[in-house]
């Protein structure tokens, strides 16, 4: 029989900032290993694209203290997934780099695993011309072309990373791009614990606080696993983990439910049961595990598609607003007459549909003042700049039927208006990959001294 | 007639990774689950034609009892981030379901 094993999760993202009293209680309870997630493709192609992460650093570094300072003092593991956020080498770079510094400052000596998840492009060339990749979610085939293309390949990791880098000996674990639940499950799973519920266990820990209700705030959750069940709590007292609050995380950011798929299996909640122990506890059981006849990894790709300035305006002449397209498609002729081609020029009109464009079911509306970017993406950041000023420009200036008030068209709030928002990326790569070895991709080394 | 986010606890709109919206109506208790079930009010084609979609790209709708809830997803005009996006993560798009309006009539007590 399998002892009971507590595992913390300090936050669901590291620089989301770690509440020091839910900290401190979760402590008190004694966990075997403090696992945390990192990253999320949530903020978009951007940051693996252009290798950096889209937490603060300050902030991530007062994180990453109080999770090292109790690791050191409670000699307990840490496994850190998705570092950096993209998980790619940039970012595993980045957390290194922050991690070095504590090193140095607090005077930190772990033995330490670093994994990387970046993917060979030739590697992955060859199992395209071998048909072992499949496009997840969409239908696009991948093609040798997008490998080659692509700024940056990851793949995330299940739990044999992991467990290849704790039967090494690591203390604290760095991982690249890794499915969240795996990072949590990892050390329950390597002490004997039920790969179901383990990897439930993980999903519903890897946000932090957000299974917990009222659901505000970054915060810690607390899981203890035991052979038949496990039980999820918030040590924060302000909170509670009701059966609705941690069935509901179950619905978060999944297609599906009642199916967790990683790459050795997937997990199947049709038999889950969700019970309350006690007023501030959820009990589970019954997750089954399912391994897969074939394990596929699942790859995460961009490519960058250009450089991208934009210009933040407002209009509130009703005039202008009444004839708004006229006027728009006005400005993009005049520009289209110095600039005929090479780039993409768009306009999100806030107040009409610039929150949800085609999809907005409302039309017609009137409203009194309306928000305008004025969006370029050209193939470099000179031409983007470029066009960029004479949209905005011809905007301020160009004429509308029934234009009265002639000094100027837009608002500007901001000195410069004008601005350079850098490179633009796009998900090009979102496959899976059948595998045999679903460990082999990631490469696990251990960092000297 | 009632709006199902005047029937619901809340409704959400999130990602579901880069390429999939999903879309959660969780319910405040079984019984409200279970009766707006049975009224069978969503299917494809509703969904799609609140937000302009082809059928095609309503992914699923799945009834999820442990949450009171039922999801649906629908495939992403484009990938998150893509040029043109409107919301990388998804999060603002859950107004049209919500202010969707079905048959309810009140329950005698």
């Amino acid at each position: 029989m399998t002892p009971p094993m507590t595992v913390l999760a300090p936050l669901g993202m590291l620089g989301y900032g770690i509440p020091a009293r839910s900290m401190e209680r979760g402590l008190a309870r004694d966990p075997a290993v403090l696992a945390l997630d990192a990253g999320s493709t949530d903020p978009g192609p951007y940051y693996l694209g252009a290798g950096v992460p889209f937490v603060n650093r300050r902030a991530a570094k007062r994180d990453l203290t109080m999770i090292l300072d109790a690791a050191r003092d409670r000699r307990i593991p840490v496994l850190i997934g998705s570092a950096g956020g993209g998980g790619g080498r940039p970012h595993l770079e980045w957390t290194l780099d922050l991690y070095r510094e504590l090193c140095r400052e607090r005077g930190y000596r772990f033995r330490t695993a670093v994994i990387d998840a970046e993917v060979d492009r030739g590697w992955l060339r060859a199992q395209v011309a071998g048909g072992r990749v499949r496009p997840l979610d969409h239908d696009r085939a991948l093609t040798a072309a997008d490998v080659d293309q692509a700024t940056r390949i990851v793949a995330q990791m299940g739990v044999e990373p992991f467990l290849a880098a704790l039967d090494a000996g690591a203390e604290v674990i760095i991982a690249g791009r890794a499915c969240d639940a795996a990072v949590i499950a990892a050390f329950p799973i390597r002490a004997g614990h039920d790969p179901g519920l383990a990897l439930h266990m993980g999903k519903i820990l890897e946000c932090g606080g957000a299974a917990a209700y009222p659901r505000h705030g970054s915060d810690c959750l607390l899981g203890v696993i035991e052979e038949d069940a496990f039980t999820v709590e918030p040590p924060n007292p302000d909170k509670v983990c009701t059966v609705a609050s941690v069935a509901a995380h179950s619905l978060y950011e999944r297609a599906n439910p009642y199916e967790l798929h990683l790459p050795h299996g997937h997990i199947d909640l049709k038999g889950t049961r969700f019970e309350a122990a006690g007023d501030r506890a959820v009990r589970v059981a019954g997750t089954r595990f399912v391994p897969a006849a074939t394990p596929t990894l699942k790859l995460e790709g961009v490519a960058r598609v250009g450089f991208r300035t934009l210009a933040i305006a407002g209009v509130r002449e009703p005039q202008l607003i009444a004839n708004l397209d006229a006027y728009l498609d006005n400005v993009r002729t005049r520009v289209a007459d110095t600039y005929p081609n090479g780039y993409r020029l768009m306009f999100h009109v806030y107040g009409r549909d610039g929150v949800m464009g085609p999809l907005e079911p409302v039309r017609g509306s009137r409203p009194h003042e309306i928000g305008l970017i004025i969006e370029v993406i050209a193939d470099d950041a000179e031409t983007s700049a470029a066009v960029l000023a004479l949209a905005r420009s011809v905007a301020l200036h160009v004429t509308y039927p029934g234009r009265q008030a002639i000094a100027g068209n837009l608002a500007f709030p901001f000195s410069p208006s004008d601005l350079r928002a850098g490179e633009a990326y796009e998900f090009t790569i979102h496959h899976l990959v059948a595998v045999e070895d679903p460990g082999a991709l990631f490469r696990v080394e251990m960092l000297a001294g | 007639m009632r709006t199902i986010g005047e029937i619901a606890t809340f409704v959400t709109s999130k990602n579901a990774g880069p390429f999939l919206l999903t879309l959660d109506i969780v319910f405040p208790d079984e019984a409200t689950f279970r009766r707006f079930v049975a009224g069978r009010p969503l299917d494809r084609d509703t969904v799609a034609r609140l937000y302009g979609l082809s059928p095609d790209d309503v992914v699923d709708i799945i009834e999820f009892e442990p949450a009171f809830a039922v999801k649906i997803t629908l495939r992403r005009p484009w990938s998150s981030g893509a040029i043109g996006e409107t919301d990388v993560y998804g999060a603002q798009q859950h107004v049209p379901l919500a202010r969707h309006a079905i048959e309810w009539p009140e329950i005698a007590r």
